[in-house]
């Protein structure tokens, strides 16, 4: 992953709005060949970043270096952006056929007619769009047009993608079918990535790397593997899809297991902590397992708790359970296991999750 | 009834017998509201795009000062261009007044903020993130312009045909600048005026529907390159 050598290094970015330091990032840097993506909830700043990062935005202090220069004057901040390509939310395409904005960037920069031919089909042909080529941009589909927009982007043939959350204004379908389009195209070409996305899930199909932000912060950085199952806070925990985040007081620790006090119950789990010490315990809502109270031993799981049903919330392919187990516990169900175990609001149910399945934070 | 046909035939014999003079006022029309429209475009447009582009304190008083402007009353105009022209007042020196030169100032002023106003509403309405999609395809700020500009060229040329349509069809400040000389300052909109007054109704009509024409020719023009190079 961190075999390339560092494409673009941003440190000390100072972004404001009206005052307010919207953007605080001592030091970002990407390296060549990798995808990153930006996440975060709505006003985060990942898409400040974004844009800080592809020179669009002012800042009031930073340095963007590019292939060890720095990114200073009006020369090199336009050198850059013909180095580059960015792909908004909306499609931003003009209004002409779909064939002369995707050649739009190569008239801007000078080239001449018979290459801008040869690279733009290349590039509706990549993006499966090349029967559209004559149609105007303004009567495509959500989808289609941005299938334009990035063959637009791609067509400069740029060193680094700057993608804005490319996908959040498409329906579930056309966003499948381009996320595995890209995916396919960003092995293909090997080619530079930063993107910001809402959505972790787009994060772990498109990206080797992840950045959490907050609050104009990065608050962890890394894999999508390592954010999503060693969260470094509470909130990177729920914004990743820990469906519990329970904070309790270790009162015993031996050869790697835990035991922590959660309210009036314990909790095992596996980690290093020092008896006293506050954690975070998380727990994803696919590693707990619901049974009826009957029968709920003859697994290997450490962690049993009788429990209440609080609520049950349909999620479109299965449900949300909201337990009651003298703590607050998630999880998720079938349709199917519903009927089955015959559950409802109310209901008493016998919960059981592993001592590997909870992932503790130690607070310092 | 009658002397709407009357009028109509006139203007036909007026048109096709190619009357020097009916010809000459109806040039002169064309020539003076096609250089004042020119000049409202070169200021008024970029005015209109360097107001909707900058962003200062004082932005929406600026705008609301122009869109007023987009109402000047042409005799307002034309009393104030008079007063700056006449023998001892600031442009006096000049010695404009009551020639063709005049006209074209007034009508310049009436036409300038109806060109801002509408290329500041055409250029403000194109997506925000238009201009960051454009720099972001490596324009220079030249280009962006240029971009932008054929982004809005809809309504960048209905500004074109509101200024012009405003002063071809003015008469209060060229009359008063101009003065109405035969063979001089004469323009349609003046002449008509001035046949109207004198009763020769067959000639106003006749006057009146030439105005038309060249309005409607103009626009239709105009109309023509609005449309032209827009994918179907």
């Amino acid at each position: 992953m961190n075999a390339g050598h560092i494409l673009l290094e941003a440190t000390n970015i100072d972004v404001r709005r009206g005052g307010a330091r919207v953007l605080d990032v001592p030091r970002f840097c990407l390296r060549e060949g990798e995808v990153v993506c930006l996440v975060g909830p709505n006003g985060s700043g990942k898409t400040t970043l974004l844009l800080t990062l592809c020179c669009l935005l002012e800042r009031q202090a930073g340095e963007l270096v590019f292939k060890s220069r720095p990114i200073a004057d009006r020369r090199a901040i336009l050198g850059f952006r013909r180095s580059t390509a960015t792909v908004f939310q909306e499609p931003l395409l003009f209004d002409a056929t779909v064939y002369d904005n995707v050649a739009s960037g190569l008239k801007i920069r000078g080239i001449p007619r018979q290459a801008i031919r040869q690279r733009v089909e290349q590039n509706l042909d990549r993006f499966r769009i090349g029967h559209l080529a004559k149609r105007a941009a303004r009567k495509l589909s959500g989808g289609e047009a941005q299938r334009a927009s990035l063959a637009r982007a791609f067509a400069t043939g740029p060193e680094i993608l700057f993608l804005d959350e490319p996908f959040s204004a498409l329906d579930p379908p056309t966003r499948e079918a381009l996320l595995d389009d890209l995916n396919h195209i960003f092995r293909e070409t090997g080619i530079t990535v930063v993107m910001s996305s809402h959505d972790q899930t787009e994060a772990l199909r498109l990206a080797g790397a992840m950045a959490v932000m907050r609050q104009g912060r990065v608050v962890q950085a890394g894999t999508p593997e390592e954010i999503i199952n060693f969260p470094a806070d509470e909130f990177v925990a729920s914004f990743v899809g820990m469906g519990t985040v329970l904070t309790g007081r270790v009162i015993h620790a031996e050869k790697g297991t835990v035991r922590v006090a959660v309210a009036d119950t314990t909790i095992e789990c596996v980690g290093e902590a020092a008896v006293g010490q506050q954690v975070t315990l998380c727990l994803r809502p696919e590693n707990v397992t619901l049974a009826l109270p009957a029968r709920h031993d003859g697994d290997s799981a450490r962690n049993h708790f009788t429990g209440t049903i609080t609520r049950i919330i349909p999620m479109g392919h299965f449900l949300k359970v909201q337990l009651d187990c003298g703590f607050f516990l998630s999880t998720h169900i079938t349709y199917h296991s519903r009927e089955a175990l015959r559950l409802s609001e109310g209901s008493a149910v016998a919960v059981s999750f592993k001592a590997t399945a909870v992932h503790m934070i130690s607070h310092a | 009834m009658d002397l709407i046909f009357q009028g109509i035939w006139q203007a036909l014999v007026l048109l096709f017998t190619l009357d020097p003079e009916t010809w000459s006022i109806t040039l002169l029309s064309l020539e003076v509201s096609g250089a004042a429209t020119l000049v409202s475009l070169i200021i008024g447009m970029s005015a209109g795009i360097c107001l909707a582009l900058a962003d200062f304190r004082g932005k929406k008083l600026l705008v609301s000062i122009i869109n007023t402007g987009m109402g000047l009353p042409p005799v307002v105009v034309g009393l104030f261009v008079t007063i700056f022209l006449w023998r001892n007042g600031p442009l006096g020196f000049l010695g404009m007044l009551y020639t063709p030169g005049a006209i074209i100032l007034a009508q310049a002023v009436i036409a300038t903020p109806i060109v801002a106003g509408i290329t500041v509403a055409a250029i403000q309405n194109l997506p925000r993130n238009l201009r960051l999609q454009i720099l972001a395809l490596g324009a220079t700020r030249l280009q962006m312009i240029w971009l932008l500009m054929r982004e809005a060229r809809l309504p960048l040329l209905a500004a074109v045909m509101a200024g012009f349509g405003g002063v071809i069809s003015e008469v209060g400040a060229s009359i008063m600048v101009g003065g109405n000389i035969k063979g001089y300052t004469r323009v349609l909109t003046t002449a008509t005026v001035m046949e109207t007054g004198k009763g020769n109704f067959d000639i106003a009509i006749a006057l009146g529907i030439i105005l038309l024409i060249l309005t409607f020719a103009v626009n239709y023009i105009l109309t023509l390159v609005q449309q032209h190079d827009r994918p179907r």
